[in-house]
């Protein structure tokens, strides 16, 4: 079932998530500062950061059990492995029937369990806080996003991601409505799932406004550094999802290195054209209430709901 | 040896410890653990014979010359009776070698004879409910199911706490223990006429064809009263009072598998001797699910009680596996045999998947209060410490309850989202769309489940201790208790890794019940892949996803412990706030404030705070009290109106009681007067 060329393709693909994911950031981070009229460090500076971390010794809190040890390593490995499933450059992937695109959804529901529990470990008040905030937020976020990505699986009858940017970007091309009410949801889905404004900031070290930063403060050294890597790899794999269901032309259908260099190509612009969006985003939106993201992700809900319907009642 | 010799002989190997009893005042440790190995053994033995009986798909029936004259007792093993009969052997076993450390600790001063004796005869009579091939022998098994549990709930009697709680379910458990009789009633006057009693056995309800009239009224009086006994919401109430006052393990038994019993019925009358089913059968059967497993999880959510807070989940769990049996009713009636196949593969695999971690949940629970003796989790905190197997043990079963993958929760609710995803099939717009919002409901269920586990977990085991007792005096549980728990978290852990095999194992069952199979396609790959419709619609891969995580977690683990690796123990850092005491960290009522905030309507929620006294400054009180009381709606809304209608009817009623003899006599007069007119 496994021949050697696809197995190189998964290779490749993996060690492309693990490098182009902190330079991803670092475009993001540039644009943002550009954007908002500030100076910027450049597009390596995450790869400089996680050197950094690397290099330094762990401060364990006391108080610290082998859960908190352990939830980097199973971050950073469950983040690998979804990297490995899911069609970056080629749809022909020895790893991607291990997963659809539910098993995706609760795969990154492991991330974020195993990250709470870390954050209630040393048994301080923020980590808690940041958990209970987290968990909170996933609940609300889950469904929409389940319910967007149910929209967009209707059009390929199948949840498997490998069939569904299959059938998209290899099939003859029609105009869905659905998929434009799917694609809005998954957007705003998007921005809590990745903690990004108007549901978390990632820059923030506010006390009381942290979420994601709250449940990883007691982490250091070698541990941060699996985790923010991890972020940066989960920004990554969110954003090549969104092109995947609903932008993969461009994607290499089998082993085919000239094809796979174009996907190759194609997805490095059209990451560069989603972080200049996202930038936009996080730009023009401030963050929202806590209690403010019910609306706002039960808005997520309904426009998925829509598309849903949509899709029974035109196409 | 046939399997089904083997489950009799289980049935009478399990009471052992009935006759053993005559030892229990003398020699009270070898009695404990003869009991419960004996109880083991059989359990054992009803597993393997359940296993067998599904993989070779028997149909043996026996007449027992027992019962009332012309009314013997009919057994028979088939592949459904066989699967149920695993499913609570299986966690019997597990329960039993977990129950020989419990008991020691737990009945110190206590009567263990009261104790083993019904717990024996529980078991008995799960074994009988499944093997039972009558309504009499039946009723007669599921009443000793239920009555030897509610003894065993009552076990702490001195406590009026539980006397209470016992008493509810007793009365929730006969209601519907009533509803089933006459369902069973209905069903056997269509089989044979009301006059005679040939119609009572199964295999003449079986044969029978029914009117649309009488069997609905059949089947919606078998579902109310097997929901009653599940714990179906509304009728849950009984569920979170019962289970936490019940030794563990025995709520272990309860919530595993004694539940399971009325899926069992429910099963077993709809597809077994109804067999034709209108679609709206399976839609008021979904919607309920989908009810109980939503409000489940959220009431869940408000525990602080880790015990009442499993009891909740075993709602919410309930509701999974009514999903998927109310779905594959659906398709059934649309005449999509191997969709129907899909659904009641996934509701039987989340059955035993809901046996295996609830119970293992609650033996973690009971470990845990037998070495804090508290059940209260804000009292807890920081376990992992002082319990490590136990706690492992415990996540186990946590992240198995979260659906999170490659354990065995998520692999059911995976099957449960294909069969929900195959709506389209059905070509009607309408049950088409809301099908897949049923999904939606699922998913938010899923994700509330993980929060909620993320709470009973790390207010539990995570942080620092949170009481008032001196934390040195906990200890590990004892070795019986961690086989039990660990082998029940072997169980979470493989079923997750091969539901190929086990979906093969099972396939027979609803090839029997609804005349499609699923193991052709959802094994066409080998065991490593299950693709349970078409390789393109969906596949999952347990066992590389497993291997995967692995490889990358040990791969980084190298890669980063080569060079020096230094750690320095330092306390918590928390933003450089110093000082910080135990009761500052997040609690499990302040973990869970946003969701009660935010699905606040669905409960009944009092919260006030006032300033204890001596108030200097009233800006500026030096201590708070705070007060929180949730209660479960359905009290006020259904169970105090129903109390109270009957109280006043049972008041109008008494007035009929003079204490004259005189009034005693016109009544018998009026009453004659009033037959022979009408009877003359």
């Amino acid at each position: 079932m496994i021949d050697i060329s696809s197995f190189i393709t998964e290779v490749i693909q993996v060690l492309l998530l693990l490098l182009a994911a902190p330079l991803f950031t670092g475009w993001v981070k540039t644009v943002k500062c550009r954007m908002q009229g500030r100076t910027y460090a450049g597009i390596f500076q995450p790869y400089r950061e996680l050197r950094k971390l690397f290099a330094k010794e762990v401060v364990l809190a006391e108080n610290a059990s082998w859960i908190f040890c352990f939830t980097p390593y199973l971050v950073f490995g469950v983040t690998v492995l979804i990297g490995g499933i899911i069609p970056l450059i080629s749809v022909d992937l020895p790893l991607a029937d291990t997963a659809d695109v539910i098993a995706l959804a609760m795969l990154f529901a492991m991330v974020r369990f195993f990250t709470a529990l870390a954050g209630m470990d040393t048994g301080t008040a923020f980590g808690g806080m940041g958990s209970s905030r987290e968990m909170t937020i996933a609940s609300l976020a889950e469904p929409a996003l389940l319910m967007a990505v149910f929209t967009a699986s209707l059009a390929a009858n199948s949840t498997s991601l490998a069939h569904m940017v299959q059938v998209m970007a290899h099939g003859p091309f029609m105009l869905r409505p659905s998929l434009a009410f799917a694609l809005l949801a998954f957007i705003m889905v998007f921005l809590a799932e990745t903690g990004r404004v108007p549901v978390d900031n990632p820059a923030t070290h506010l006390e009381l406004t942290m979420i994601h930063e709250a449940m990883i403060l007691e982490y250091s050294g070698r541990h941060l550094a699996l985790i923010e890597w991890a972020g940066m790899m989960k920004l990554f794999i969110f954003m090549s999802l969104g092109i995947a269901i609903f932008c993969p032309w461009g994607i290499a259908a089998a082993d085919d290195p000239g094809g796979m260099l174009i996907g190759g190509l194609s997805l490095a612009g059209k990451l560069a054209g989603a972080g200049a969006l996202l930038v936009l985003i996080e730009t023009g939106l401030a963050k929202m209430r806590l209690f403010r993201l019910t609306e706002y992700l039960g808005s997520a809900f309904l426009l998925a709901t829509l598309g849903m319907l949509s899709f029974f009642i035109l196409e | 040896m046939a399997p089904f010799d083997i489950a009799v002989i289980s049935v009478f190997l399990i009471f052992t410890p009935v006759i053993l009893v005559p030892l229990a005042a003398r020699f009270r440790t070898p009695y404990i653990y003869l009991s419960f190995t004996a109880a083991a053994f059989s359990s054992l033995l009803a597993a393997s014979a359940g296993v067998l009986a599904v993989r070779r798909g028997v149909n043996t029936s026996a007449i027992v010359a027992m019962g009332l004259p012309d009314l013997p007792f009919h057994l028979r093993l088939d592949p459904l009776a066989g699967f149920f009969l695993c499913v609570i052997g299986l966690l019997a076993f597990f329960v039993s070698i977990y129950s020989v450390g419990y008991v020691k600790g737990f009945a110190a001063n206590r009567s263990i004879t009261r104790f083993t004796i019904f717990y024996s005869l529980f078991i008995t009579g799960m074994f009988l409910v499944v093997l039972a091939d009558d309504a009499f022998f039946f009723l007669v098994a599921w009443e000793l199911m239920a009555v030897s549990s509610y003894f065993l709930v009552m076990y702490e009697d001195e406590k009026a706490e539980n006397r209470r709680a016992s008493y509810l379910y007793l009365v929730i458990a006969h209601v519907g223990a009533i509803a089933i009789l006459l369902s069973f009633g209905v069903m056997a006057g269509q089989a044979h006429g009301y006059e005679g009693f040939q119609g009572y056995t199964f295999a003449a309800m079986r044969a029978t064809t029914y009117p649309p009239g009488w069997a609905t009224a059949a089947f919606f009086l078998s579902f109310f009263g097997f929901a009653a006994k599940a714990g179906v919401i509304p009728l849950h109430v009984w569920l979170p009072e019962a289970h936490p006052v019940a030794p563990s393990n025995v709520s272990a038994l309860m919530s595993g598998v004694m539940l399971k019993a009325s899926i069992y019925g429910i099963i077993r009358i709809t597809f077994d001797f109804l067999k034709v089913l209108p679609w709206w059968w399976g839609g008021i059967v979904l919607a309920l699910g989908l009810l109980s497993a939503v409000l489940g999880v959220l009431y869940a959510l408000m525990q602080h009680d880790l015990k009442r807070l499993l009891a909740y989940h075993s709602v919410e769990n309930i509701g999974i596996i009514l999903i998927g049996v109310g779905l594959a009713m659906l398709f059934t009636s649309f005449n999509f045999p191997v969709l129907a196949a899909l659904a009641l593969i996934a509701a039987l695999y989340h059955t035993l998947n809901h046996a295996m971690f609830k119970g293992l949940l609650f033996m973690g629970a009971g470990a845990v209060l037998h070495a804090t003796h508290e059940r209260n989790m804000e009292e807890m905190g920081g376990l992992i410490h002082k319990m490590p197997w136990t706690a492992v043990f415990f996540l186990v079963g946590c992240v198995s309850i979260a659906a999170l993958p490659p354990f065995n929760g998520f692999v059911s609710e995976w099957l449960t989202f294909q069969a929900f995803l195959m709506s389209p099939a059905l070509h009607r717009p309408i049950l088409s769309l809301l099908i897949p919002l049923g999904a939606a409901l699922l998913a938010l269920t899923g994700a509330l489940a993980a929060a909620c586990f993320v709470k009973a977990f790390g207010v539990t085991f995570l942080g620092h201790w949170r009481g008032h007792n001196p934390v040195h005096r906990i200890s590990e549980v004892g070795w019986s208790m961690r086989l039990g728990m660990g082998l029940a978290a072997v169980a979470c852990f493989v079923l997750g890794i091969f539901p190929t095999i086990i979906i093969t194992w099972m396939d027979i069952i609803p090839q029997r019940l609804v005349g499609g199979r699923i193991a052709a396609t959802a094994g066409r790959f080998g065991w490593m892949w299950l693709t349970p419709y078409a390789h393109e619609r969906a596949s999952y891969s347990g066992f590389n996803v497993f291997i995967g995580i692995l490889a990358v977690v040990f791969l980084a683990y190298l890669l980063l412990h080569i060079g020096k690796t230094a750690v320095r123990r330092v306390p918590a850092w928390d933003c450089g706030f110093a000082q910080t005491t135990s009761r500052m960290q997040y609690n499990a009522t302040s973990f869970a404030m946003p969701i009660r905030r935010i699905f606040g309507f669905l409960f009944h929620i009092r919260e006030e705070d006032e300033a204890v006294p001596p108030v200097r400054h009233p800006a500026y009180p030096e201590r708070l009290r705070y007060r929180l009381r949730v209660r479960d709606r359905f009290w006020n809304w259904l169970y105090e109106p129903l109390g109270e209608a009957a109280f006043f009817i049972a008041r109008r009623v008494g007035n009929l009681q003079q204490g004259r003899i005189q009034v005693y006599l016109i009544y018998s007069f009026v009453t004659i007067i009033v037959l022979l007119a009408f009877l003359g």
